[in-house]
Formats: C-alpha cells, structure tokens, sequence
C-alpha cells in the first residue's frame, strides 16, 4: 500500500511570531521555518506503517514556495522515499490544497492519506475533511491510534469527552493528534540519504487546479494585551482577592 | 434565506458552546437549528431544547442510525443537501463541528472559515492565527459561508425562553465506508471544560498523574473543571480531553486557575480570554504571571492543600 504525507512549512513553533506594522500579515522574513508539528507525527505514522511492512511506499507532499522542497527533504531524512512539490507563489489556502492533492491522488492511487490534524500558522483544521469529502473517502481525524488490518483502518480519536473509535474503509484519510506517535530524529546518514531522493516537482496548473484563495485577509492585528496584574503573598490573601476584589468565588 | 447552526447534543440537552453556536448566528440572520440523531427519546428531547433556545426561528431535526454518533459523512451529506435554503452554515468549533463542517464545505466547494471569534459583516470574520498571537480579519468571496464559531468568543443564548416550531427532514443518503465502534469518553461529575464557570488546569509541575488529585477538592469547592497544559498531556499525567491550548480545548471561564503550568504560549492560547486569571508556580519568572491577575509564587505541593483549606473555611 501507498501512503502519501502532506507537509507544510510553517514558522517553526518555538517562534513568537510579530505582526507586521503594516497589519498585513505576520512577518515572516527572516524567522525560522519548519515542518509543521502535527505532519511529522503523520510521517512518522506512516514510516511505521512501512517498518511493519503494512506500507510499500511513502510520497511526502509539499505545496509553495521552492523552499518547500527542505520541509519534502524533512520528511525524506525520516522515511519516506519520494516527494512531490506543487510550487506556486500563490498563497494556498485548505480548499486549493485539497483539491491539489485530490489531483495527485488521482495520479498516485494510495490506500492511505495521513495528515496533520491542523498547521499551527492558520490554525484552520479543515484540509483532511476537504480531502476526503472530495475524493468521497471516509475520514478519521484527530487520531491517536492508527490499525490497520487488511482494507480497514481502525482509528481512535480524541474527541471533546475522551476518545472514539470508528472503523474506515480504506481508501480513507486520517489526521494526527498530538499522542499518535513520537517522531523520530532524523540521523545524519538519513539525512545524507535524503538527499539522494527525488522530488518532482509540479505546477498547479499541471493539475488542472485553480488556486486562487476564495478568503481575502482584510487586516491582521495583535489580540489585545493581558496586563499582568499583582502578586498576592499568601493563599489567604489570594482567596480574600478572588472573594472580595475579583468577586469569582 | 436564514442561517443554519448544527447542534451538539447528549442525553436530550443541547451542548454550551452550541449556545454560543446560535448567539453568533443570531448576528447574521434568521437561525435555524439543526438536530441530526438516532431515533431516540434523547434525540426528540434535545429536538424540543433547541425548540426552547431563544432566537433559534425553526428546528429542523433529521433521525437515522446514520446521525447516532455524529459521524462527518452522513452529516456533512446531510448539510449539503438542506444547504440551498441558506447564506451561513455554522457550528461550534468542537470536536464534532471541527470534523464535520470542512468536509460539508469541500461538497460545496467552499473555503471554511474556522473558528471565528467576531463577526464584521455577512462576509467577514475575524479569527485568530498562531495560536491567537494574531488576529486575522478575513472576507469571504463564497456565496455561501461555512464556518465553525470559538464559542468561548460569544456569550451563549439561554437554554430556555424561545418557542420555535420543529420540523422533521427526510434523511439524506449516507455515504458509506465509516462506522462507528466505541467511546471511551472520560467520567466525571464536574463540568465540562468548555462550560464551567472556573476551570483549574494542571502543568508539568504536578509532575505525575496522582498529583493532579490534589486539584480535587480545590475543584470540588468551586463547582470547577479540571484541565491540563499540553506538557501535562504530554507527559501522560492525564488523558488529552483535560488539554486546555491551541491544540487543545479553548476556555473563557470567571476564573481560572493555573497550577504548576509555565505559560507556554500554546498554552496561553487556551485561556488567556478567561476574565479572572490566577497562576500558582514556584517560578517567580515563568511567563504565566505576565497574564495572570493574581500571582502566587509558592511550592503547589504546599499552596495547593492551604488553598483547600481556605476554601474548606467558607
């Protein structure tokens, strides 16, 4: 079975990120980009899914600018074989990138897609659910346990009230939660490896896609300051504050 | 045309962040509400409390196997076959909603807007990004809008004082390749995390799972939720439903309670909209007293059961 990993480059997340003066965006010039969290836990998935030789081949997938070509190489030092970028300068946005990925399936044929739950730059956690109602797979999201046993994935999810276990035919999509797995590092021959791999690299209109965002950023701006507020001495002091001040308890 | 708004509902009630679901609603039109569930007495129950719900004009239910546990397919299936009668399509930004809602969107060829926090216009939202470090103002070109509503952003509707007539939908056809297997959802008589009025969340600072027994009766006597940081989740200290952060739950309680958590800012992302703020760390310089309006700087393992005590006083 192929699997095929979907990567994003974000600012990595130990970054705190500045808006930019002009509220156009976040600046991002300069500042230290990564894979984002929740896709390495989606490579790793699937470099253990080939270790127990229940996966043949893994394709990481990266969309953007050519710089996206080191999140492929990434994803290459950790496992997978190949990868695809489809390069744009055009900011891709979940219902692009799904139906970019839609078109790469088609091309590709996996018996499994697994992708991050959600990019920690947009915070949107839609693309998953997008794929999959595009190609008509069913989805399970928010994963904290991948089985796979002949055309079935079982996944436990983590949903509001604890987890949920649902069973898919596959071909399904599944997205990462935090707890799935631990990813690995990748190790200096791998990494050296890595670089021998290859990564084709495509153009949305290869695919017959049309990109444009379908959602216009109006402004960004700083959320509201929180002013620290006192140091309180004691515990008594603390509940005689929240009781008679704050007026919470 | 009206706004349609899916509900979460269990056992006959209808879900808090729902509330807020239809409170954001109300800001763009005329709220349907939508209850989709297994022929049960639970689900006709929770059919007349979104009846009861104060702004919502039409209840339209939908019964079938396919709708007992909330799966996307059927429900996004089902969202796109009424979706023609409306502009917006909204949820909560749950577990359910976050599952359900871009996938109705991709049927619909539609851009989702996740997780709004304010509402400009019909066509502009505000919500935020990296983790709230930023908020985006956004307009949609979709003639249609789909979107998931941060409910700790809006203040809820009242459960009771509306009268709204309830109309049953035929099922729509389910897709099929899921199935539902088991829940495994966590026991507890405290309020849920995203409803309750005070929220006391431990951090790697517990430092294990056991320890997080000393929140208890603090918990118990504030009629609160307990939480935890990701680094506590991580740490598997306790399960990742108690996980309050960007990736996890997000609340907006009177008052909340940061035990032994440093303030990373995944974290803060969580609940730094809550309106009273208390952190307790030994760590005069960990960044969660930069939000916290009162401080206590102080070992929990002594702070904790002084706090219980205290309390336990009246």
């Amino acid at each position: 079975m192929k699997i095929l990993v979907p990567v994003k480059r974000v600012v990595d997340y130990n970054v705190k990120v500045r808006v930019k003066a002009d509220g156009t965006g976040v600046e991002t010039a300069g500042v230290k980009m990564s894979m984002n969290p929740f896709d390495e836990i989606a490579v790793e998935e699937a470099v253990r899914l080939r270790e127990k030789g229940t996966a043949t081949e893994i394709v990481a997938i990266s969309m953007g600018v050519p710089a996206c070509q080191e999140t492929i190489r990434t994803a290459l030092a950790m496992g997978a074989d190949r990868g695809i970028l489809v390069e744009t300068d055009v900011e891709l946005q979940p219902l692009a990138v799904a139906k970019l990925l839609r078109a790469l399936v088609a091309k590709e044929s996996p018996g499994l897609i697994i992708m991050g739950k959600q990019a920690i730059d947009d915070d949107m956690n839609a693309t998953g659910q997008m794929l999959a109602a595009l190609l008509g797979w069913p989805q399970g999201t928010f994963a904290s346990k991948v089985v796979i046993e002949g055309d079935t994935a079982t996944v436990t999810r983590e949903v509001d009230g604890g987890l949920e276990t649902v069973a898919l035919t596959l071909p399904a999509i599944v997205t990462t939660d935090l707890r799935l797995n631990e990813p690995r590092y990748a190790s200096l021959p791998n990494i050296m490896k890595a670089r021998k791999k290859p990564i084709e690299t495509v153009k949305p209109a290869d695919l017959g896609v049309d990109p444009t965002p379908r959602l216009t950023v109006v402004s960004v701006a700083e959320p509201p300051k929180r002013q620290a507020g006192v140091k309180v001495g004691s515990v008594a002091e603390l509940v005689a504050k929240l009781k008679t001040e704050a007026k919470v308890i | 045309m009206a706004v349609l708004v899916l509900l979460d509902h269990e056992a006959g009630a209808i879900k808090q962040p729902s509330r807020s679901a239809i409170a954001a609603a109300a800001k763009l039109g005329e709220v349907h509400a939508l209850v989709a569930g297994a022929e049960t007495e639970a689900a006709a129950a929770a059919a007349a409390a979104a009846a009861k719900l104060p702004g919502v004009a039409e209840v339209l239910t939908a019964e079938g196997a396919a709708y007992a546990h909330a799966l996307a397919e059927p429900l996004a299936a089902l969202l796109v076959a009424i979706a023609p009668g409306y502009t917006h399509l909204l949820a909560a930004a749950t577990a359910i909603g976050k599952n359900v809602m871009p996938r109705a969107a991709a049927l619909l060829d539609v851009q989702p807007i996740s997780d709004i926090a304010g509402i400009v216009d019909a066509d502009t939202f505000i919500r935020p990004i990296y983790a709230g470090n930023a908020l985006a103002t956004v307009k949609s070109a979709d003639a249609k809008k789909v979107i998931t509503v941060r409910a700790a952003s809006f203040d809820p509707v009242a459960a009771e004082g509306g009268n709204a007539p309830i109309r049953a939908l035929q099922a729509a056809d389910a897709p099929a390749g899921s199935r539902f297997v088991s829940a495994e959802l966590s026991k507890s008589e405290r309020p849920e995390l995203t409803a309750a009025r005070v929220v006391i969340s431990g951090g790697r600072g517990m430092q294990n799972g056991d320890n997080f027994k000393l929140l208890e009766p603090i918990a118990d006597k504030l009629g609160a939720a307990v939480g935890a940081s990701r680094a506590a989740v991580d740490a598997g200290f306790v399960p990742n439903d108690y996980q309050v952060g960007q990736t996890g739950k997000i609340v907006a309680p009177d008052l909340y309670v940061a035990v032994g958590i440093s303030g990373a800012i995944q974290h803060l992302a969580g609940m730094k909209d809550s309106k009273v703020i208390v952190a307790i760390n030994k760590d005069e310089e960990a960044p969660i007293f930069q939000v916290a309006d009162y401080g206590l700087v102080a070992d929990l393992f002594t702070a904790l059961p002084d706090l219980a005590a205290e309390l336990a006083k009246g």
